[in-house]
């Protein structure tokens, strides 16, 4: 209690007018975006060029598919944490069905490769369909599932490979989804784009995309409003999981190896980059393209460490920071966004 | 610069004061104005509270009732004005600082726990202790003390997720009496209170007032002003419009100051015609006892009025018939279809829409756009979207046109549902049974929160449904809605229907005497 001798200060006056009205307007993302160009550009030369933007972009592909399902579940007020083991089980099944095709009928490439697809994304989308029985089905918190689920999931891809890389698939998977190029666009950002907009139909215009962000806005409102929560919620987790599977293998094309171990820091990068994006870990909002962006940003400072030399153990510590970071940021806008006119 | 405009105000809310004797008033606001982003909820509000008054804040929805208390209680801090609490400046920057003045308040929206219990709630940041532990026996027996006193017939170990709307309002009263309280701040507490509740409220407003308590009362029950009121202050888009005596000013006249336009008759004329059953109820029991032998019918182009005190039943029927609750026994019939397993999803395909009582527990999506909420319930179907593709521009088109009639105010429909006042709010769920064609509406408290004006236009509304042969099922706690609207009125008691009244025989005092246990005839 105290006297109070001035009137609140004038919102968007002075200098820092037209800044704190963008920030209010569009959050931490775009300011976290243009202070880390300008810092990487000035700490290397390479960073600007054309070269290295592309390669941001093709390094981001897997991170922005695997946030955008990261994303569904958030907006349903949960969480995926077993993405990293979806990418690491799909690595592994997808390798080994594609090498053991193609060591039985070497000619038929495609058909390893086709194989080799269904098996690795049906095993990774497996495990999105336990999460998805387990949340929506039995009220499990998406927390105890998803980190179950990842345990159980990496215990058989280790159990599958004894730990080791698989190896044996046929050269053209690698050089065509790893390392193919259209009009000197890597194939990989094609997926992605590909993916993006699919989703963006399905969110934006679709009614399943409706309750998905209806779930998470008021769960109990949405059945009331007669719509089937829990096969939202199932279809929910097991998309995520699909999206993930699908970076899955797109990123074992990239290896050349199927791997038991990728993806660890998955859950960890794709949250960061969904919660920098202002997805509400309380469920309900959150935009796609804001997802995207998010993704791309994660990448860049990646890429930039990497060209700065920055240690990749230190790298881990930024990246934790940036994600605490965000959040608070997004607290104080929520502050500023309740007592300022716009 | 701001003791200055203290003075000038003072001087203003002076007259007033000085011939009834009161030096000095108790709470006093001086040009208080609060922002929001795009909108002033309030501007530049005088207003004086005595002790020992009961002072009822009056104002359309979103006129800026919520926001002036929610400052007085140190919700919300002031944009730019001053608050005086016996004559001092002081700043609230949270509502414990408030509360350490004896300021107590029952804010529109609750504020308790749902994982703890009744008791737990009352006396969150107060626990009774003993050498430091808590001491939860003593706890419950003063929480029960309250209760009695106050006559809420609650159990203080009942986890609050348990209990209803209605219950849970009670529970709200009950928390912010407490024995140092100098200010008491009430915003819609009988919104979900049927007169029994009510009236044991008053008898406790009364008593306060004799203790000198400055009581604020905000409700839009008009006739309660002149039971309860000693004066009324008029808020109007924001601004102070007048303070006017509660027993010599006329409801016309307080209506006219409320809305700048004389309104007529609150409750349209209902002609009603019954046709075929629509909906045919049989011995219905529910899994958690809480119905026990319910049969009734709803017929085309009827408004059915279920009353009945709180947990009675009524409120439990109206969603069992839904399918959201868990039938033990009895049967649903549906426009002639037997229903064997009712749904939410099975009942609004063949045309039956249930609104909640809660609308922010069970009703909105409070971080979503308002249109989005208006819509849920329709989106999936014609003319929304063609069951794959939602036709947004369509969905806008239809949302704005609703808006326009629901009187939303303000009518921007991208805001996000929080963003709107109680009233407001309640409109946007109530939109939803004008989104498609449905033959039987389920209204629960639907008028909850909602200003005189409104109120008669969803009467009208409620009204015309039923004239082009929709059936309704009214469920509600205000009295008059009942007797005016209804052509049939089942009375519930304990889990199951008392009497059922029709015609003439819908009065006050037959309702009421159903309210209790019969005695056997
Ligand atoms: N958190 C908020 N953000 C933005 N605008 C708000 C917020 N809270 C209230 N408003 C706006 O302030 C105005 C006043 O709202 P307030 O809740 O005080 O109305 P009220 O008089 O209590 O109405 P009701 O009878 O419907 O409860 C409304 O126009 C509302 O839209
Ligand atoms: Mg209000």
């Amino acid at each position: 209690m105290a006297i109070r001798t001035d009137t609140t200060a004038r919102p968007y006056s002075g200098i820092f007018g037209l800044p704190k009205k963008l920030f209010v307007k569009l959050g931490i993302l775009p300011f976290l975006l243009a202070i880390a160009i300008v810092i990487f550009a000035a700490m290397s030369d390479n960073f600007l060029t054309g070269r290295n933007i592309m390669n941001v972009l093709r390094q981001s592909v897997y991170l922005t598919i695997v946030s955008l399902g990261q994303m569904l579940a958030l907006v349903t007020g949960g969480f995926d944490l077993s993405v990293g083991t979806i990418l690491a089980l799909t690595s592994v099944v997808g390798a080994l069905a594609m090498a053991s095709v193609h060591a039985a009928v070497p000619e038929a490439v495609w058909l390893a490769m086709a194989v080799g697809f269904l098996a690795g994304i049906g095993a990774g989308t497996a495990i999105g369909v336990c999460n998805g029985i387990g949340v929506a089905f039995f009220n499990v918190s998406p927390f105890m599932m998803s980190l179950g689920m990842a345990s159980v999931g990496f215990g058989i891809a280790l159990y599958l490979t004894g730990g080791v890389p698989v190896y044996g698939m046929p050269r053209e998977f690698g050089d065509l989804f790893g390392f193919g190029t259209l009009a000197g666009i890597p194939l990989p950002i094609y997926a992605a784009v590909v993916v993006a907009a699919i989703l963006h139909v399905v969110l934006y215009r679709t009614p399943f995309g409706r309750y998905v962000y209806a779930v998470g806005g008021n769960i109990k409102a949405a059945r009331l409003s007669g719509i089937g929560t829990r096969s939202v919620l199932f279809r929910t987790y097991v998309l995520c999981a699909a999206l993930a599977a699908f970076a899955g293998m797109l990123l074992t094309a990239r290896l050349d190896t199927g791997e038991a171990n990728i993806g660890a820091t998955m859950p960890l990068l794709s949250i960061a980059a969904c919660v920098i994006a202002g997805v509400s870990l309380r469920g309900g909002v959150g935009r796609l393209e804001n997802v995207i962006l998010g993704a791309l940003f994660i990448g860049l400072v990646q890429n930039g460490m990497n060209l700065a030399r920055i240690e990749s153990y230190l790298q881990i510590v930024v990246l934790g920071a940036l994600l605490i970071l965000a959040v608070i940021a997004d607290q104080i806008r929520l502050r500023y966004l309740a007592s300022f006119k716009d | 610069m701001s003791r200055q405009a203290g003075k000038a105000s003072q001087h203003r809310a002076g007259e007033g004061t000085e011939d009834h004797g009161y030096p000095c008033p108790l709470v006093q606001t001086v040009a208080l104005t609060r922002d929001y982003p795009g909108i002033r909820a309030l501007d530049n509000v005088d207003f004086s509270l005595r002790a020992g008054e009961v002072h009822v804040l009056f104002g359309e929805n979103g006129a800026g009732k919520s926001t002036l208390i929610s400052m007085l209680a140190g919700a919300t801090m002031p944009t730019s004005g001053q608050i005086l609490f016996r004559g001092k400046a002081v700043e609230f920057d949270n509502v414990h600082a408030a509360r350490n003045l004896g300021i107590s308040a029952v804010f529109q929206e609750f504020s308790l726990i749902p994982q703890m219990s009744v008791a737990e709630n009352m006396f969150l940041g107060a626990e009774e202790r003993r050498r430091g532990f808590l001491h939860s026996g003593a706890q419950t027996m003063k929480a029960r003390a309250v209760l009695d006193d106050l006559d809420f017939r609650l159990d203080p170990t009942e986890r609050i997720d348990r209990l209803s709307r209605a219950e849970q309002q009670m529970v709200e009263i009950a928390k912010a009496f407490r024995s140092d309280l100098s200010v008491l701040i009430l915003d819609e507490p009988t919104a979900s209170l049927t007169v029994h509740e009510t009236d044991h409220l008053f008898a406790l407003l009364r008593r306060l007032r004799k203790q000198d308590v400055g009581i604020v009362y905000i409700t839009h029950r008009i006739a309660e002003i002149r039971e309860i009121g000693d004066r009324v202050t008029i808020l109007r888009d924001g601004r102070f419009v007048d303070t006017v005596d509660a027993k010599s000013t006329s409801e016309d006249e307080l209506v006219r100051l409320m809305t700048g336009r004389v309104v007529g008759e609150v409750f349209p004329k209902v002609s009603s015609e019954p046709g075929d059953t629509v909906l045919e109820v049989r011995n219905l029991h529910t899994d958690d006892g809480s119905l026990n032998g319910v049969s009734a019918t709803v017929r085309k182009g009827e408004i059915v009025g279920l009353a009945g005190l709180i947990g009675s039943g009524k409120s439990r029927f109206g969603k069992a018939c839904f399918g959201a609750v868990g039938l033990r026994r009895g049967t649903v019939t549906f426009k002639g279809e037997r229903i064997p397993k009712p749904t939410p999803r099975t009942m609004l395909d063949r045309g039956l829409l249930y609104l909640p009582p809660d609308r922010r527990d069970d009703g909105l999506m409070m971080m979503r756009p308002a249109f989005e909420n208006m819509s849920l319930a329709a989106v999936g179907m014609r003319p929304f979207s063609n069951g794959w593709i939602v036709d947004g521009r369509r969905e806008r088109k239809i949302a704005g046109a609703l808006a326009e009639r629901l009187k939303l105010a303000p009518p921007r429909l991208d805001r996000t549902t929080e963003q709107f006042s109680g009233g407001n709010q309640q409109k946007l769920m109530l939109a939803r049974s004008l989104t498609s064609r449905f033959d039987l509406l389920i209204f629960d408290e639907p008028t909850v929160g909602v200003d005189v004006g409104t109120r008669s236009a969803i009467y009208e509304f409620i009204a015309e449904l039923c004239e082009i042969g929709a059936a309704v099922l009214l469920i509600s706690s205000d009295l008059p809605e009942i007797l005016n609207l209804s052509s049939r009125v089942y009375v519930f008691f304990g889990g199951s229907i008392q009497v059922e009244l029709a015609g003439d025989q819908i009065n006050e005092e037959n309702v009421l005497a159903s309210f209790f246990e019969r005695e056997a005839a």
